[in-house]
């Protein structure tokens, strides 16, 4: 991956002239990089990772993991379908996967109904859609390879040779 | 002390406080100027720090891992003198597939306590009393200490900026012939400066090695931190292994400090010597700190990989940060410390750390530290997070009375 966007990724943050300071590139060659990583849709969204039980203060709010086994129709691949799916606003995220089932969908709600509610009212009854699984998800440990929960302060001295 | 024990006040002892003198070879070991200083940091209290000479990365978790299962599973005991077998074997086969020259695991390699420990080993082992090594001015504190202890004479040789702080060929041919040295101790990446050596710079010093019939004690624990050209360790020089005692270990590479493991290969008949003063004084090294670094070797290439790649970035933004607030910073080639000169400021080193310290809380250590020659320089870390690094960068920049503005333009 180019560095730009190793640096991107790990703190969306980072302006172009702290980029510019840490590659050794221009701060020119930098903007136009990341313009154009922006037109082109390397780059999707710049956004902060929350510890959701944290940021809730109280409100209920839930999440579920949905295996969906879809039944392929000829000239309907799993990209049309897929895509009637992921077009709900309650789908965040939506996978392709090899195994026993075909889309691995995560959906959120305020609550159990509101999921249990999408899941009969809007994804068991499409045409294609065989089978679902619906896991509710307890607790989250750790997202996109951050650990949500707050390590300990590790103490080195201050200075040593 | 004495009133502790009751023998001695009737014992023809009577004056334990005369006796109790510390050793003349202890006392005339140059006094640490700047200890005072350290203690004045380690007291203080929400320091940025770029004082520090360890990765501020952990050690990663399969390494980690691996040394609480080894403790889960019962592992607690000595090891052999020279280490465990299968980790030497694990050296062997490192090197080999790392940079192509290898040792014997047998005969020719030696698990150490830290490269702390090889360092003193391997003086003890080579050094007859008022043998001169020769030894890079600045240097790595403990150097000329370990020398002077095993009895010999550090011939110190001054380096500095126009050079990037690198020996030449032609000054360890005239200190070699000048003093006839026996050894001489090479460190790169260097620990304070960064400098390090091209495969084209160690082709002539190790010419002069061979003809003034040097021993090398190198000191390569950075080696995998080297940023602008591939490391090329001695031993991989032809007809050269004969010479090098090639010190390496865990520290560094691994973000291990604190597990201390490093590793000597050398002519078995140095490691013999060697493993015979290891074994008297320290047995060997931590059985939990071996199972570790084996591992480390096994599959951590990925993790030095990554760490380098945020070093290299963290140098970049120092180097162009302190250049453009009036630090004069030359491009250290490795390790993880930038080597500024403050010689614009007026201030002597151990000044300029003392009020930086005092008036904008940033800790780092003043050049004098590490020798002579490098009055005028202070080492700071950039193994510190980037957030830290650019905290430390505008109190610098504060104190020296200039702005600078790393975000926006």
């Amino acid at each position: 991956m180019d560095e730009i966007l190793e640096i991107l990724a790990k703190d969306a943050r980072r302006t172009p002239q702290e980029i510019a300071r840490l590659t050794g590139k221009s701060l020119q060659a930098v903007k136009k990089t990341i313009a154009l990583y922006e037109k082109d849709g390397t780059i999707v969204q710049y956004k902060t990772v929350i510890n959701q039980d944290l940021a809730m203060d109280g409100a209920s709010f839930v999440r579920a993991l949905i295996e969906v086994s879809i039944t392929p129709q000829k000239d309907v691949g799993f990209d049309y379908i897929a895509e009637r799916i992921y077009s709900f606003p309650e789908v965040v995220n939506c996978y392709l996967v090899s195994g026993s089932y075909d889309l691995l969908i995560v959906v959120e709600g305020d609550n159990i109904q509101t999921v249990s509610n999408f899941v009969a009212a809007k994804l068991s009854p499409m045409e294609n859609v065989r089978q679902t699984t619906t896991h509710f998800l307890l607790k989250k440990y750790k997202e996109d390879g951050k650990i949500l929960k707050k390590a300990p302060q590790r103490k080195r001295l201050n200075i040593s040779y | 002390m004495h009133e502790l024990d009751p023998r001695l006040k009737h014992s023809g002892v009577t004056n334990i406080k005369e006796k109790m003198q510390i050793a003349k070879r202890v006392q005339q070991l140059a006094p640490s100027g700047i200890r005072a200083f350290f203690d004045l940091v380690l007291n203080m209290k929400d320091v940025i720090s770029l004082g520090v000479g360890e990765p501020d990365f952990v050690t990663p978790w399969h390494i980690r891992e691996q040394a609480i299962f080894s403790l889960e599973k019962g592992f607690t005991s000595y090891t052999s003198n020279k280490g465990m077998p299968e980790l030497r074997r694990e050296i062997a086969q490192f090197l080999e597939r790392r940079y192509g020259f290898t040792y014997d695991s047998e005969e020719e390699i030696l698990i150490t306590v830290g490269v702390s420990e090889a360092l003193d080993l391997a003086f003890r082992a080579i050094i007859n009393p008022g043998d001169k090594v020769l030894i890079s001015d600045p240097s790595y504190v403990s150097y000329g200490p370990v020398v002077e202890l095993a009895g010999g004479k550090v011939v110190y040789l001054k380096t500095d900026v126009h050079n990037g702080f690198k020996l030449t060929p032609q000054q360890i041919d005239e200190a070699a012939s000048r003093t006839k040295a026996k050894a001489i101790l090479i460190n790169y990446p260097a620990n304070p400066t960064g400098a390090s050596y091209t495969k084209k710079e160690l082709n002539d010093i190790v010419r002069v090695i061979k003809k003034r019939n040097l021993i090398v004690v190198s000191d390569e624990v950075y080696d995998e931190l080297t940023y602008d050209f591939e490391h090329t360790p001695l031993p991989s020089f032809s007809g050269l292994k004969n010479h090098v005692i090639y010190l390496n270990g865990f520290s560094k590479s691994y973000a291990m400090t604190g597990f201390r493991l490093g590793y000597a290969c050398g002519p078995a008949l140095v490691i013999a010597a060697m493993t015979k003063i290891h074994q008297y004084t320290m047995l060997c090294a931590s059985i939990t700190g071996q199972i570790a670094a084996k591992e480390a070797l096994k599959s951590g290439f990925k993790d030095v990989a990554e760490m380098k790649k945020e070093y290299m970035r963290r140098r970049r933004f120092m180097v162009t940060s302190l250049n453009e607030i009036g630090l004069t910073c030359h491009n250290p080639e490795g390790a993880f410390y930038v080597f500024p000169s403050i010689k614009s400021t007026g201030e002597i080193s151990l000044d300029f750390a003392k009020n930086l310290l005092r008036k904008k809380k940033v800790a780092l250590v003043p050049g004098v530290a590490f020798g002579k020659s490098a009055e005028g320089y202070v080492r700071m870390s950039y193994a510190s997070s980037y957030e830290n690094l650019k905290e430390a960068v505008v109190r610098i920049a504060s104190y020296l009375n200039k702005t600078i503005s790393v975000e926006n333009e």
